[in-house]
């Protein structure tokens, strides 16, 4: 088994055609420079993506031609945000399978109507055909999160306000989307790429000053009826960071919620300390947002800015899957300074 | 490395439509036959790995999603693998990294597809904008690669028709399978109509609903299996672009190396001797020849003639798809975990009916997209 670590990322903000293939290039080039890796040198790639989000049957398989898989390359695809492609990934170096990987994700969400289609990812016998639009599933689980005391209308526009700019009072003077999301409330819909190079032990400090290692990576799924939990806890969120280790030493955290009120949700399920600083987003970008995330978080580790960082993706309607990658300046096995006590910071579920 | 194996395998029984079940009972039938056949309760289960083909066929984005409590994955991890016609297999990989990475006991992989619940032919027309379409269906897709095998090797007609027989007598012995013919014969496959030159009706994989699922363990639970178990011996997976300059639709370079790394992780020199039973992923008849030249079983030119001389056939030197294979059954997403499952049955001794006797290893295969996507795996009595 070997310690991984992020040794580059880069990202997009825009999609050409829905194929990713013209805007995967570009971000190739950039995440392996910043690597120090040529694109042979990969023994394993990974992505993740929507057949829905691009309107037809099979969308990933153009995307090879970004990659130049002549002569032929080991890889893997997974329908979901590429964050849970570098979950595969990271499993395949821990493995021993491979020592380097490139993960990437990209989607043209633009392409139509988001909040329309991701109505189809609700259960197709008794929920889809009513077509609950996703802001209006996000609308019901922010109500119920008002109702219970958890937060206000007005917490949920300071996040809006610390992102966007702009002032929490000017923007409740706004007109309802969806009561009680406002405009400001719900992520910019963005197109977008991303891709990370992650390395394992020795061939990433070889190939990167400062890796950002992974310390650990958990994912977890809830059950997805939106009467079946309480939709102001986020149960696969919390034991996912318990697993990954998220504690209160991380100096940055990133975290990927496409509504103001799923970072007031995320919070708390995260028990986040208050002197975590916060890396703010400009909108989601259908699955890169979350592999985004994770290298947002690292980009802070291999600066130098941070010695600790968190990311979070999700997936689903109303947070109902969640991954949680903790980073740190120094590989799991080592025992630097503050670093946790024995047995807090383990590798998600492994002994 | 770590070992894994696989504990336990279950499937559906496959049909055109299978209006009884939904979706989440359609992969529960296949999940709790697995379970019973690993001994493995739920609370055993670490982690759920889903593989299905696009998501079109069902009208359902990410279908995992609302399945996740029907599959038993709420409160665990799931991951949500696609790699076209070869997923099933990759589903089986994605599994095995689990365990070989250390960080679970026991996975359980589940593979399905239930075309009745919406149009392939319309998921897979849908027409991107800037691309050329082909507008072939499947079959008009391959079967040009078929004609070309055919005139480079001078392959005889009738080889195609010999390799449908056997799958489909084959598959009256699989009490799972959608088809069931114990009575075909090579003139009556001959006098079905033909479709894409030289495919015939009967010489076609059917549109199957279907399910798969295996249950991978590691060492620890493999040994404490009372009952055989199939040790995952080495697995493969290989990708190419769907077309480039020098790309052999009928050789592709994927499959050949995957099969290489898959033989030398494997440590067998010759696998045409050293294997006893393979179930490869044959959609259209000419497959197998082809193949068996792809995954070295056969060199070039000379897989027709295994196929011709019997020795594919249970009972010959390499038996393949006892199972009737894809040309019985084909749950598009569940058809490579399929493949996967009934090699594992093979050298486990539970393939009933179909089973090869005294299989030792076993190989499964799959491929998918425009014959650019490829996994497979070698199991074995024995580590």
């Amino acid at each position: 088994m070997s310690d991984v670590a992020v040794i580059g990322f880069a990202a997009s903000d825009r999609s050409v055609t829905t194929s990713g293939v013209e805007t995967l290039v570009p971000v190739f080039e950039q995440a392996l420079d910043r690597a120090g890796l040529g694109r042979r040198e990969i023994d394993f790639w990974c992505s993740g993506s929507s057949d829905y989000l691009a309107g037809r049957a099979f969308s990933f398989v153009n995307a090879v031609d970004a990659i130049g898989a002549v002569p032929p390359i080991a890889e893997s695809h997974v329908e979901m945000d590429a964050a849970w492609a570098l979950y595969e990934a990271y499993l395949k170096i821990l493995a021993g399978e491979a020592e380097t990987a490139l993960v990437y994700g990209f989607g043209k969400a633009t392409a139509g109507d988001l909040h329309r289609v991701l109505a189809l990812q609700l259960d197709p016998y008794t929920v889809a055909p009513l077509w609950p639009d996703a802001v209006s599933v996000a609308a019901l689980q922010a109500r119920i999160g008002i109702d219970a005391g958890l937060f206000t209308e007005r917490d949920m526009a300071e996040v809006a306000a610390r992102d966007r700019g702009g002032n929490a009072e000017e923007l409740l003077g706004r007109p309802y989307l969806s009561n009680p999301l406002r405009a400001h409330d719900v992520a910019r819909v963005t197109d977008g790429a991303a891709a990370i190079v992650l390395a394992g032990g020795e061939r990433a400090s070889r190939h990167r000053e400062r890796p950002a290692w992974i310390t650990g990576i958990a994912h977890r799924i809830d059950a997805q009826g939106l009467g079946e939990r309480d939709l102001t806890e986020v149960p696969s969120a919390a034991a996912a960071a318990r697993d990954a280790g998220l504690d209160h030493d991380v100096d940055v955290v990133a975290l990927h919620t496409p509504f103001t009120h799923q970072e007031l949700l995320m919070r708390r399920a995260l028990d986040i300390a208050d002197t975590a600083r916060f890396i703010g987003t400009h909108g989601d970008a259908m699955f890169s947002a979350g592999l985004s995330r994770i290298g947002a978080a690292a980009e802070e580790i291999m600066s130098g800015r941070a010695d600790r960082a968190a990311a979070h993706a999700t997936s689903g309607p109303a947070l109902q899957q969640n991954l949680v990658c903790v980073l740190g300046s120094n590989p799991p096995g080592s025992n630097p300074p503050g670093s946790n006590p024995p047995g807090g910071n383990q590798l998600g579920g492994i002994a | 490395m770590r070992r894994a194996a696989v504990l336990g395998t279950g499937q559906t029984h496959h049909r055109t439509r299978r209006t009884d079940v939904s979706m989440a009972g359609l992969c529960r039938e296949a999940i709790d036959r697995a379970l019973a056949d690993a001994d493995t309760g739920w609370p055993q289960i670490d982690a759920v790995v889903l593989g299905k083909a696009p998501d079109l066929f069902e009208g359902v984005m990410m279908p995992e999603l609302f399945l996740a409590d029907a599959i038993g994955a709420a409160g665990k991890p799931l991951l949500r693998v696609h790699t076209a016609g070869s997923v099933g297999g990759a589903t089986a990989l994605v599994a095995t990294s689990l365990i070989r990475a250390g960080v679970h006991k026991r996975v359980l992989a589940v593979a399905f597809e239930k075309q009745s619940e919406s149009n392939a032919m319309w998921a897979l027309s849908i027409q991107p904008p800037f691309t050329a379409p082909i507008g072939a269906g499947a079959g008009g897709y391959f079967a040009p690669h078929i004609r070309s095998y055919i005139r480079r090797f001078g392959a005889p007609a009738h080889v195609g028709a010999m390799v449908a027989v056997k799958d489909r007598r084959n598959g009256a012995l699989n009490p799972y399978a959608h088809l069931r013919q114990p009575d075909i014969t090579p003139e009556s496959v001959q006098a079905s109509p033909m479709l894409w030159d030289p495919i015939r009706y009967d010489e076609t994989c059917p549109s199957s609903d279907g399910a798969c699922a295996v249950v991978i363990g590691d060492q620890e639970a493999a040994e404490a299996s009372p009952r055989q178990v199939a040790w995952i011996r080495a697995t493969a997976m290989r990708t190419e672009p769907t077309f480039y300059s020098g790309k052999d639709h009928v050789n592709p370079q994927a499959g050949a190396l995957a099969a290489q790394a898959l033989w030398t992780a494997a440590g067998i020199t010759d696998p045409l001797d050293e294997v006893d039973v393979a179930e490869i992923y044959v959609p259209f008849s000419w497959f197998e020849p082809m193949w068996l030249e792809n995954l070295g079983f056969a060199g070039p030119g000379q897989g027709w003639k295994l196929t011709e001389s019997g020795e594919t056939r249970i009972g010959g030197r390499l038996p393949v798809n006892p199972s009737g294979g894809v040309l019985c059954s084909n749950p598009i997403g569940a058809s490579g975990l399929l493949r996967f499952a009934e090699s594992a049955m093979q050298v486990m001794g539970r393939a009933g009916e179909h089973q090869v006797a005294g299989a030792a290893t076993a190989l499964g295969h799959a491929y998918g997209g425009g014959s650019q996507f490829f996994s497979m795996w070698v199991v074995g009595r024995h580590p």
